[in-house]
């Protein structure tokens, strides 16, 4: 099994992003479970969410207390979160940031989706819409495959806007 | 057709598939989603029925028993306080023999205010003369729900039926879910005591002893009934869909010296706990407790038990454990744990069992019990 923990801020499209995970690895055809923790979230506040990937049904659901891949869609929330709280040794870090941030360790990943969700202007509310485009960075990583990630993101949204942002941080991030 | 949902909205799309003709409901966390999502149906025109959007729970559960007493099949949705405000007309849709079925997300009561999964508010209408089933997946969701309208309506049963699932641990995951076309799974809504304006008759008058106590023996001879009933609705929905369910969920339980009691998701949780167990060598099995009301006759001869409830009867204890204790003699570990949405892991579930006491109860998470 494979689980990842998602760190955002309300309103930036983390838990929807849980969700686009894992309607991409269903469309793999493997088991895949996603949900939030609901605190007493609003705008702007620390959100987690949680991906499990099998290749069996899945029956476990409590937290994911030691994550394979911790994904930070905001990385002012490592001021406030420990992040890396019980990652696996041999875990992986997806970072949306233009460059690498110091005291993350060699196995931290970064990738500009801010940047990307505006040069497509994926913009709602005044955010740029970030859980699109890291689809496409976690099909490079091969969690899900592209062809999925793709289906993934038409099935939820119209806008092919959101695919050529999946697309872009597919080629962005370095492996 | 396969896709993926929450359980809240696969309630609603087994709502669609049933068509009821009315559905009132009033929003209250986590089940909002269900009612948000009916209302966009037949917004969309996707499902042709009237969405009566009431001022409280106790209207709903009003407007239900007056569609349902006129002829109609009905739906409603809640949770928590919103059960707890409804709960005269609960009884009342009971007495009154109505079919009607209701999703309740469970979720904890306050105060402290808290939004998290807890069963003590549907156990807090354990004695109305409602069926209860309790689901474990976003499937079985679907599924259960489906159910509920053909348990209910037969005419050997013609009781209210509740289905619950966990607040945000299943109403708000995103799991697998397989909709299918009913068919003629469900007949047509049929209430043989429905108001016929034709032919105007009394309803709920004043009535004397005698006949009251023959109104609520009737209630319970449907209960018993019902068991049978409910046996040959999953037969048929195994023989039509390929999904079968049963008055209980058993896991590597053959063999096996202890059981694990829980319901809802901490009992899909249990089994992975089992494995777990097994691995270490402690023959364990999981029984998921799917029908609260009518309660199942379970085979636990020989076997210790260990009961999780995710719930608590003030100066008497765990209400599962107690059923248990009562229908079985078996005297079971106690464990009373995931109150207000408590963390619950299995590991946690697989300590459980290898710390039991039988004839004891812990709280989990509490270190200065007795």
């Amino acid at each position: 099994m494979y689980e990842i923990r998602i760190h955002s801020r309300g309103g930036q499209g983390g838990v929807t992003a849980a969700k686009l995970l894992a309607l991409a690895a269903f469309r793999d055809g493997k088991h895949a479970t996603a949900f939030p923790f609901y605190g007493t979230e609003r705008r702007g506040a620390p959100v987690v969410s949680f991906v499990r990937i099998d290749d069996e049904p899945i029956k476990v659901y409590s937290q994911i207390h030691e994550p394979d891949l911790v994904i930070v869609l905001d990385t002012s929330i490592m001021d406030v979160v420990d992040v890396l709280d019980g990652l696996k040794t041999d875990g992986t870090v997806l970072l949306n940031s233009a460059h690498p941030i110091t005291g993350c360790n060699g196995a931290c990943r970064y990738v500009d989706l801010t940047g990307i969700a505006l040069a497509e202007n994926l913009v709602v509310a005044g955010s740029p819409i970030l859980n699109t485009p890291v689809i496409g960075a976690l099909a490079k990583m091969g969690i899900v495959t592209l062809p999925s990630a793709e289906k993934a993101i038409r099935e939820m949204f119209s806008d092919e806007r959101n695919v050529k942002a999946a697309r872009a941080a597919y080629e962005e991030l370095k492996i | 057709m396969l896709t993926i949902a929450t359980g809240n909205k696969a309630v609603a799309a087994a709502v669609k598939a049933a068509k009821p003709g009315v559905i009132a409901a009033y929003p209250i966390t986590p089940q909002t989603e269900i009612v948000e999502q009916i209302a966009d149906y037949v917004a969309g025109g996707d499902l042709e029925s009237r969405y009566i959007p009431v001022e409280s729970e106790h209207s709903a559960m009003a407007a239900c028993i007056g569609a349902s007493v006129g002829g109609v099949r009905t739906f409603t949705a809640t949770s928590s306080h919103g059960l707890l405000y409804m709960h005269e007309m609960v009884h009342w849709a009971a007495g009154a023999r109505l079919p009607i079925v209701m999703a309740n997300v469970n979720r904890a009561l306050g105060p402290g205010w808290n939004i998290w999964a807890e069963h003590t508010d549907a156990f807090s209408q354990r004695d109305t003369g409602w069926l209860q089933v309790f689901v474990g997946t976003v499937q079985e969701a679907y599924d259960a729900t489906l159910m509920a309208f053909k348990v209910a309506e037969d005419e050997r049963v013609l009781l209210p039926l509740m289905v619950n699932l966990d607040g945000f641990a299943l109403s708000h995951i995103t799991q697998s879910l397989e909709t299918v076309d009913i068919g003629d799974f469900l007949p047509p809504y049929h209430l043989p005591h429905a108001i016929d304006t034709e032919n105007p008759l009394g309803y709920g008058p004043v009535t004397g002893p005698a006949d009251y106590v023959r109104f609520r023996w009737d209630i319970e001879r449907s209960m018993r009934d019902a068991r049978g009933v409910i046996a040959e609705v999953e037969r048929e929905f195994a023989e039509r869909f390929g999904r079968s369910y049963g008055p209980t969920e058993d896991y590597r339980c053959e063999d096996a010296d202890v059981i694990v009691v829980a319901m809802g998701t901490l009992g899909k949780e249990a089994e992975v706990a089992i494995d777990r167990l097994r691995d270490a060598g402690i023959k364990a099995g999981s029984m998921r407790l799917r029908w609260f009301r009518p309660f199942p006759d379970l085979d636990l001869a020989g076997r210790e038990v260990v009961v999780i409830d995710r719930d608590y009867s003030f100066g008497f204890g765990g209400v599962v454990a107690h059923a248990i204790r009562s229908k079985t003699g078996i005297e079971p570990y106690s464990v009373i744990a995931g109150l207000g949405g408590q963390e619950v892991t299995y590991n946690d579930i697989a300590d459980f069992v290898r710390n039991r006491r039988p004839g004891t109860e812990t709280w989990f998470g509490v270190s200065d019990h007795v």
